[in-house]
């Protein structure tokens, strides 16, 4: 048995160790809302956060993570950063179809909350690893920017 | 992401009777229900008007979604348009997936329940506003029947039928009983553009809420309660079979639960993906790759580069262009397009369950009813038998067009007890695509100063259409691969377009966002860029020196030259490349500027692109549209190349088949052209634009004259081979 | 003296010294010399046999005790081409002379060794000649094999006899002249195959013994560790001290504090060779994740041990351009970075291909194998290692299945990953490569 902290709350599975996060997360929990892109931590959109750090949960065993705090694109509003990205994201339209778009929110969110006014390098080093094959890129660094004004 | 990749056909007048038909069909939406999580539970099943529009008794209006949403905002521009005509409130409309139904909801312009090609807001702009208005008619009579006043006298608003004289108004909702039972006039009169109160607003999008927080639920995201986990392996050779499998070891992981084997895949069923996952990975699985085990990329090029030496079938004539290049200095080129993937972000998936006499399916798809009816033939059902749930569809770009990841599900699902969801790895779904044929293009031009007189394109490659949709390859030519060559924007008196059919050995084609311009424009632009070196005159001035015809696109290219800053000085080994295309009835000039480093690297410096559209459903969307256009083609042109070797596709995921990145991303603005046509399409357009613009910057900036994509890098560098 | 015979007695003296380093380069150094010592026969040693499978396996079946000796001596590696079936050769080694193929060491009668004897293959193993009196070159390690026991070569080919036959031929060499003839190589044999067996060093402990038999006799760790002399054959004065080969560096893992394994412990190295990592200290990767992963994993603990012990017998070598491994991580910033910071290519590379594995500290997030920080590759300067496993990237396996980085060459050019490679070693190691797309497009060659 393992113990998890996803979103406040404490979740036991039952599940080998090796096992990464984004499925027990999907499969396990029901918890749909982190996506499964590459299974090989190069498109970002498995992100989720572990102590409020940007992970790709695709390649993470969940016995490793321990005690710490695991937030999924679920509850990430819930954080002030989160929550200024879910607006921002909003306001500029950033969406198109959708499925990168946790962990594009997951990474941005990590972003603000290391570095409350990013630049456009900061943006690049935070955001480079999620890839949108709709394109929204340009969106989204607007986005970032647009949200961070308002923190 | 687009409204993507779907040719189109001869341009049949898309009516309303066929609609309103449709609607006469009667018992409407029986049986199947998806809401668009939290955005339809607040409407009762309500009342239905015809196959699009239904309001409950608290007023809510419900419109089904006869196209996909796949991110390219189409179900918010078609409520725009439904809620516009029908004066409906749009704060308080609900959205609905259509179920699979061709009689109802196929695409008046492709005859099949299809969302592609570039035209949900071209086929259906028409159609769906008579019926809109003709549901609003019967609203408004049935208002002014119970008041007893002229129907003149009514106007209507926000979802309610107002009497001014009298005051009195009535909501939709306590209508829409009566109204039903009305008949819906054929041709009532439809807004003038200068009354719309939505369209042409950038409005925001109803489906993105839920895509920000988790809520969207996609195909992959289906859990029928009991269901269980699956990946697969197919073939990696087209057309081979599973000789042996050993499972021994893979039966010894917990959570595995289940090897399948079939004649052409082996599947592993297991409590999680991990498991059938990690499963997949312990099976020792010997193949017998059949005829195609010795297919390689260089039989791939030399079978297409005999084929275009032979004459074509002719796809369009204009004058007497043998003649016309008969003499004098004939300027001829050859271009070449690889394979590619569509590789969207959510890997091919579809949740299965089988029962004695039935299936049901969990899938986003851009056809549904060819989900349904393919794989009720698979079963042996019919169709009526197979219920598919359409959902949210996280990235199509023509990949789900076809319907063979519900096929493998329901041949899985078949021995399998209970719901299975298959779900296909990143690696399967890269090697198992359908995949952007390979072209091959020879252009001849002839000049007279600065004009083009004589010209001749020859297109080679792969009829997607004529497997696609067989009754649509007429004459020996496919009406997608030569679109946007037989009506190349240019004043050439004497033309001839020709088409050689080529299927490659090995794989299976198909449509990808952008469809058949991508492959013409990026020739034809390439080419115009060589000509006008030729006529020794500026790349934009030539054009414009050839564009009479096409003032809309001249008007665009103008646009884009102010707004790019064209003529102006720029660094060494940096250059600006403009392409212009008429596509799918949209007007597009682009101009990429982008640095050529020493070592050959693309520095993308900023991207213009001027747009005439005709009306703008919604602006923001379009603009949209264009930038995820722009940066799909881009990638492809940098990056994109499917290759074979031993009959196996050799790539597998983003680490080999690469993705533009947000750092590599330049800025792009969108600039929108007022029009009052038509609306055009836009989904596909800017894939098409991004790759010549691209290729005619590093002409600029480099002198190479680049012939194939993806760019060669290796070709650029300073010093280097070229 | 008349100035002509000055020039004559210069001319003899340039001849002298000229055949004289010629000599001493090309002169046979028996690869444990440097222990010193009296060898005795292994008949008359009188510690426990250091031949054999371990204490634990003695009892078992002749093919299960072959099994562990193949597995020691790493057959599998050379002898599997990438996608092939195990032992069934085809596999490419590109060397200065041109390419070779191993051959299929199956029992298959066609095309393996399905027909030979024990002398046949007793006298492969040992003498380097094959079944049909054909002369083997040397990327066949019989100057190593050669010390192994009779009854060890035996019990091998016992095993192998054991395998599925698979029929499978493998290419024809490409050599270029004069190297493509094999009677040639009777020659090199004569001067630079002992051709005797393991003799143990009666001084020497018995788990010393055992080791130095696992590291010479199996093993052969000298192939890629130890540098060669002009003749191909290794130049023992300078054992274990670094090596390139296939375009891989094998490091120094003599005791030199700085450059080689001597600051590492014991357990360290015992974690490394058995598990192709260890804390502090990065991972395996390429040729040496592939002996760990085929062969090392298998050892017994009291075999790594022993393995252990020998390789620190070995005298430290100094290889001047290692400097130690930078042990501290590198900031979780981005942006903070002392060297490299004018590498805008390597850095956007990083951050989109790397940084989500291997963290911006160079500590991973996900998994200690895919950790930097202290790695031997990212400190050095050189960067080979770096580029290679950036272009063709790394599977290891663990007990609970395999983890892989991708290879990013197929997509990736020289530039990007010469730019890369030096943008890792200048974040997370102690000295900042500078490697260029042409050197990299050589590494590519190379492999």
């Amino acid at each position: 048995m393992t113990e998890l902290h996803i979103n406040g709350e404490l979740r036991t599975v039952d599940v080998p160790p090796d096992m990464p996060l984004l499925w027990v997360l999907r499969d396990v929990l029901r918890m749909t809302g982190t996506k499964f892109g590459c299974g090989i931590a190069q498109c970002g959109a498995c992100t989720v956060h572990v102590d409020g750090k940007a992970i790709r949960s695709c390649l993470l065993p969940v016995g490793s993570i321990g005690d710490k705090a695991i937030t999924t694109i679920e509850s990430v509003g819930v954080t002030p950063a989160g929550t200024r990205v879910q607006k921002a994201w909003l306001e500029l339209e950033v969406i198109q179809c959708g499925y990168c778009q946790p962990g594009q929110i997951m990474s941005a969110a990590a972003l603000l909350n290391a570095i409350p006014h990013p630049d456009d390098a900061d943006i690049d080093a935070a955001m480079a690893g999620n890839i949108c094959r709709c394109g929204t890129y340009v969106r989204i660094r607007d986005a970032i920017k647009r949200a961070a004004a308002e923190a | 992401m687009a409204d993507d990749a779907l040719p189109r056909p001869t341009p049949a007048s898309p009516s309303r009777r066929g609609v309103l038909a449709a609607a006469a069909g009667g018992a409407l939406l029986v049986g199947f229900h998806v809401p668009l999580p939290g955005r339809s539970t607040a409407a009762e099943a309500g009342t239905a008007f015809n196959a699009f529009i239904r309001i409950d008794r608290s007023g809510v209006v419900t419109l089904i979604m006869p196209q996909v949403e796949m991110g390219q905002g189409v179900y918010t521009s078609i409520a725009m348009i439904l809620a516009e005509e029908l004066d409906a409130d749009f704060g308080r409309v609900a959205l609905e997936h259509a179920p699979p139904d061709e009689a109802h909801y196929k695409n008046p312009v492709l005859g099949v329940q299809a969302t592609g090609n570039s035209n949900s807001i071209r086929a259906w702009w028409k159609p769906l506003r008579q019926t809109a208005a003709g549901t609003r008619v019967v609203l408004v009579q049935a208002a002014a029947r119970g008041w007893g006043v002229p129907v003149g006298e009514c106007r209507t608003e926000a979802a309610q039928v107002i009497h001014d004289a009298s005051g009195r108004r009535a909501g939709y909702g306590e209508l829409a009983g009566r109204a039903a039972s009305l008949p819906q006039p054929t041709d009532p009169p439809l807004k003038q553009p200068a009354d719309f109160r939505l369209i042409g607003k950038p409005l925001k999008r109803l489906d993105t809420p839920d895509k920000s927080d988790g809520k969207a639920v996609y195909g992959i995201d289906a859990l029928p309660p009991g269901v269980k986990f699956a990946t697969l392996m197919a073939s990696p050779v087209k057309g081979g079979k599973v000789a042996r499998v050993d499972d021994s070891k893979a039966m010894t992981l917990p959570g595995v639960r289940q090897v399948v084997v079939l004649d052409d895949l082996v599947a592993v069923v297991g409590d999680h993906m991990w498991a059938a996952k990690r499963g997949l990975d312990e099976l020792a699985i010997t193949w017998d790759d059949g005829p195609n085990a010795n297919v390689d990329s260089a039989q791939v090029w030399r079978q297409i580069r005999q084929a275009s030496t032979r004459e074509g079938a002719t796809a369009k004539q204009v004058g007497d262009a043998a003649s016309a290049l008969s003499q004098g200095e004939v300027i001829s080129a050859e271009f070449e397009m690889p394979f590619l993937a569509h590789t969207p972000m959510e890997p091919m998936n579809c949740t299965a369950h089988v029962t004695p006499g039935g299936c049901e399916l969990w899938l986003g798809t851009q056809v549904i009813a060819r989900v349904q009816s393919s794989v009720a033939q698979t079963l042996g059902l019919p169709p009526e038998k197979v219920v598919v749930h359409n959902h949210l569809i996280g990235g199509g770009f023509g990949r789900r067009l076809e319907p063979d990841m519900a096929i493998k599900a329901a041949r899985i699902a078949q021995k399998v007890d209970g719901p299975v969801k298959v779900v296909w790895t990143r690696e399967e779904d890269v090697r198992q695509d359908v995949y952007r044929p390979v072209y091959r293009d020879l252009l001849w031009a002839k000049l007279s100063g600065d004009k083009i007189v004589g010209w001749k394109h020859r297109i080679t490659g792969s009829s997607v259409v004529a497997r696609w949709l067989p009754p649509a390859y007429t004459k020996d030519v496919d009406f997608d691969a030569v679109d946007s060559a037989v009506d190349v924007p240019y004043d050439i008196p004497h033309l001839r377009v020709e088409y050689v059919r080529d299927e490659p050995p090995g794989v299976t084609t198909g449509f990808w966002r952008g469809v058949g311009p991508n492959n013409n424009v990026f020739a034809i632009e390439s080419f115009i860029d060589e000509l006008a070196k030729k006529a020794g005159k500026d790349p934009v001035a030539f054009r414009r020196a050839n564009l009479d015809k096409t003032p809309r696109l001249l008007a665009a290219l103008d646009l884009v030259a102010d707004k790019a800053g064209w003529g102006s000085p720029l660094p060494a080994r940096t250059g600006r490349g403009v392409a212009v295309q008429v596509s799918f009835a949209s007007f597009i000039a682009t101009v990429v500027e982008a640095e050529v480093d020493e070592a050959g690297e693309i520095l993308l410096k900023r991207i213009n692109t001027a747009v005439d559209t005709g009306i703008a459903v919604n602006p923001d969307t379009i603009m949209a549209q264009l930038q995820g256009g722009l940066i799909f083609g881009l990638t492809a042109a940098l990056y994109g190349e499917i290759t074979l070797d031993k009959g196996r596709v050799q790539q597998s995921n983003f680490h080999d088949y690469r993705m533009l990145r947000i750092d590599q991303t330049p800025p792009i603005a969108v600039h929108l052209i007022k029009s009052g046509e038509a609306p055009g399409g836009i989904g596909e357009t800017g894939v098409t634009a991004s790759i010549p613009a691209l290729r005619n910057a590093i002409y600029a900036a480099t002198g190479v004259a680049l012939r194939r994509m993806p760019v060669d890098r290796s070709l650029l560098a300073r010093g280097g081979r070229a | 003296m008349t100035p002509a015979r000055w020039t004559a007695l210069t001319v003899v003296a340039v001849i002298v010294v000229a055949v004289g380093i010629a000599a001493w380069l090309l002169l046979p150094s028996p690869a444990m010399s440097f222990a010193g010592g009296k060898p005795v026969p292994l008949a008359s040693y009188a510690g426990a046999s250091p031949t054999g499978v371990p204490a634990e396996l003695r009892a078992a079946d002749p093919i299960t005790r072959g099994r562990y000796l193949a597995k020691a001596a790493d057959c599998e590696a050379c002898h599997t081409v990438e996608g092939g079936a195990p032992y069934a050769g085809g596999r490419p080694f590109k060397t200065p002379f041109g390419t070779m193929y191993s051959p299929n060491i199956t029992p298959d009668r066609a095309t393996g060794l399905g027909t030979w004897s024990d002398a046949d293959f007793l006298r492969a193993v040992h003498k380097g000649i094959a079944k049909d009196g054909e002369r083997l070159y040397p990327s066949f390690p019989y100057e190593a094999y050669t010390l192994m026991s009779d009854d060890d070569v035996l019990a091998i080919k016992a095993y192998l006899f054991s395998l599925p036959p698979t029929h499978a031929v493998a290419p024809p060499d490409a050599l270029a002249f004069p190297f493509n003839h094999r009677p040639l190589m009777a020659v090199w044999s004569l001067i630079y195959n002992p051709d005797h067996r393991f003799q143990p060093r009666a001084d020497r402990s018995p788990e010393w013994n055992r080791g130095a038999y696992l590291a010479e006799a199996l093993a052969h760790c000298g192939d890629c560790h130890t540098a060669r002399n002009l003749a191909q054959a290794l130049d023992n004065r300078r054992k274990f001290g670094g090596a390139v080969t296939a375009g891989w560096r094998a490091y120094n893992i003599t005791a030199d504090r700085s450059s080689g394994v001597g600051s590492w412990t014991d357990d360290e190295i015992a974690e490394y060779l058995h598990a192709g990592h260890a804390a502090g200290h990065g991972s395996a990767g390429g040729p040496m994740a592939e002996a760990v992963d085929l062969s090392l994993s298998n050892l017994t603990p009291g075999d790594t041990r022993a393995l252990v012990a020998y390789l620190r017998s070995v005298p430290a070598i100094h290889t001047p351009d290692l400097p130690a491994p930078k042990a501290e991580a590198a900031s979780e910033m981005p942006k903070q970075m002392a060297a490299g910071a004018a590498n805008p290519r390597g850095r956007q590379v990083f951050e989109g291909a790397c940084a989500s594995c291997h963290g911006w500290s160079g500590v991973s997030p996900l998994t200690d194998l895919a950790t930097l920080t202290g790695n031997r590759a990212v400190n050095d300067p050189t960067a080979i290692n770096v580029a290679q496993i950036v272009i063709s990237g790394a599977r290891r396996e663990t007990p609970n299945g395999a983890v892989v980085m991708p290879a990013f060459g197929r997509t990736y050019s020289d530039d990007e990953i010469a730019a890369v490679a030096n943008y890792v070693t200048a974040r997370f190691g102690s000295t900042p490569s500078s490697i260029t797309a042409k050197q990299v497009a050589k590494f590519r060659q190379a492999q």
